[in-house]
């Protein structure tokens, strides 16, 4: 009698080896599903899906970035059951994290895209290169916009993590010498999650791996990728400095006395009002603090373009363009005209006067 | 380029060059016309030219005593109206920053929650002028498009600027390059139309005073 294939082992099963007890698997998706606002009773569904689900296989790829997100996530420090989901990630090509490089690399890439194809997730961080044919960065002498075309095209779903890989990030600011570009702006026919930040929230990223291996689709998306569940409210929303900004009490720079009672940051350029983000309130390291509770206002990162938005200390209500040149320019020319129109308007009256006098002269 | 960023950028910039531009024009090309006196000569016992200028702002400010209660409602409703946008304009700490942004000035800011008091009363006052003005037949008769347009234009910020305060319709982001956008067409239109009145009042009130002054007219 043939044996039946065995399958691999679910992550309940590899928890279970680890010594991971369920009371302790239950906690952690309880929070997973706190954290990202799913309603009552997704809890055990959540414990149930990841506990069922099968090591899913990651093809993690970097492109224009700085390493920021990988070391974000792999030094948080989030719960050590997030790390142990982490590793059990089928996590088949990461330049920074493994072993094997070069040729040996690449083939891991290709083999783990044949055994999974059509189920393996693409996890990318940085942007993508695109001017001159993408030239401009290349791995194993391939340029990252053929390398990610040809990974992402028997994806099941594309994670773009980091602002670089969501929005173009930084390698985008002007003038963009290497045409960078946002993964969703070369991959448009998959699913694509944006998890932006510089570097990104752990908890988000963990939460969306989770939620996509337990329930097989994506969370709720805005308008710009995001889950919703981490980027649906603005920094200042959540704010514990959020009632100075409604009193009026206002930090005027870094350190002077109201930077120091911890005033509101808005006139020193905290982008908090329109940056959607979770910082607030998951903070980072294990809760400790986030660069507002810090003493600096946020820098908007997880927005499109948050570098080429007039600067990190220029407040958000201030004119994006310098305008002093131009409107003494405008200034000047509208003087001119106005003299040169009460000149005209007073040249009329006189020929009309003359004309009058004249006309009147010629009646006598 | 996001809509925000559009507001911020290069709209605000055109806005603001339209602005400066039309109202210098309209500014100079005004005061540099010629300043006819009445032809006749003064008075006796009539004031000064200085005097009677000053002293026609000033009286201008409060209704004769025969108009008083059939003005009464424009002239307080008006004054709520001005307070209400000199407070909502000059003393919220985002339109403060912005005119430092502009001209390096800046003074103390009143609490958001009192400004946006202010905003609501000030919107309230808009609406009672407007209602007031189609309830009253002369009023009607005499509104042109220019008013009902200067109005509108007076009305969008201050109701976008609440609206993104209070994050109700839409995104605060949007909602904010709304309301800088409500200040463009604000800025654009304001050289051209009646709400250059607030650069030119006072001229016209002196003319007033001098030309009064000098027939020996009690003001």
């Amino acid at each position: 009698m043939p044996q039946e294939p065995k399958l691999a082992p679910t992550l309940g099963e590899l928890l279970q080896e680890r010594g991971v007890s369920r009371r302790a698997f239950l906690k952690y998706a309880s929070y997973l599903s706190a954290v990202m606002a799913l309603p009552a009773g997704s809890a055990t569904a959540l414990a149930e899906g990841l506990a069922n689900a099968r090591r899913q296989s990651v093809i993690w790829l970097s492109f224009q970035e700085c390493t920021g997100c990988t070391e974000s996530l792999t030094r948080s420090f989030s719960p050590t059951l997030e790390s142990l989901i982490f590793d059990l990630i089928s996590l088949d090509y990461h330049h920074t994290l493994q072993a094997a490089s070069g040729e040996a690399a690449e083939k891991a890439r290709e083999a783990a895209m044949a055994e999974n194809k059509g189920k393996y997730v693409v996890v990318v961080d940085g942007a993508v290169p695109t001017k001159d044919g993408g030239l401009y960065s290349t791995i194993a002498g391939v340029s990252n916009l053929d390398m990610l075309k040809a990974t992402a095209k028997d994806a099941l779903a594309v994670i773009a993590v980091g602002t670089c890989a969501a929005f173009g990030g930084i390698p985008k600011a002007r003038p963009n010498p290497t045409g960078a570009a946002a993964i969703d702006e070369i991959i448009t026919d998959k699913p694509i999650i944006n998890i932006p930040g510089c570097p990104p929230i752990p908890e988000a990223m963990a939460g969306v791996v989770s939620y996509l291996v337990s329930f097989g689709k994506l969370p709720e998306l805005d308008h710009l990728r995001r889950p919703k569940a981490f980027f649906g409210e603005t920094i200042h929303d959540r704010c514990y400095r959020r009632p100075f900004y409604e009193r009026g009490l206002f930090a005027e720079g870094f350190d002077d006395a109201g930077a120091r009672q911890g005033w509101c940051l808005y006139k020193v350029g905290c982008k908090g009002p329109v940056t959607y983000n979770a910082c607030a309130t998951l903070k980072w390291n294990g809760g400790v603090s986030f660069p507002i509770q810090s003493g600096h206002g946020c820098l908007g990162c997880s927005e499109p373009d948050f570098w080429d938005q007039g600067g990190f200390y220029r407040p958000l209500s201030t004119n994006l363009r310098e305008m002093g040149p131009a409107l003494a320019g405008a200034a000047l020319a509208g003087a001119a005209l106005g003299a040169g129109a009460a000149w005209a308007s007073r040249r009329h009256q006189e020929s009309y006067q003359r004309d009058q006098s004249a006309a009147e002269g010629d009646k006598k | 380029m996001t809509l925000l960023e559009f507001a911020r950028g290069p709209a605000l910039q055109v806005a603001m060059i339209i602005f400066v531009l039309g109202a210098t024009w309209r500014f100079f090309g005004a005061l540099l016309l010629p300043w006819r006196l009445v032809p006749a000569e003064p008075r006796k016992g009539a004031p000064s030219p200085i005097a009677a200028a000053f002293k026609g702002v000033v009286v201008k400010m409060w209704p004769h005593k025969p108009f008083q209660k059939a003005g009464m409602f424009t002239f307080v409703n008006g004054y709520i109206l001005h307070f209400g946008l000199a407070i909502v304009v000059f003393l919220f700490a985002p339109h403060i920053l912005f005119i430092k942004g502009l001209t390096g000035l800046s003074w103390p800011a009143l609490p958001s929650n009192l400004v946006y008091t202010v905003g609501v009363i000030t919107m309230a006052s808009l609406v009672a002028g407007l209602v007031h003005r189609l309830r009253s037949p002369v009023l009607r008769l005499i509104s042109r498009f220019d008013d009902y347009l200067s109005w509108l234009l007076t009305l969008l910020p201050v109701l976008t600027g609440l609206l993104a305060a209070a994050h109700l319709g839409a995104r605060y982001e949007t909602l904010l390059a709304v309301h800088i956008l409500s200040i463009c067409a604000f800025l654009i239109w304001f050289p051209f139309g009646k709400l250059m009145h607030a650069f030119m009042f006072v001229f016209s009130r002196a003319m007033t005073g001098v030309r009064m002054g000098q027939r020996g007219a009690e003001l």
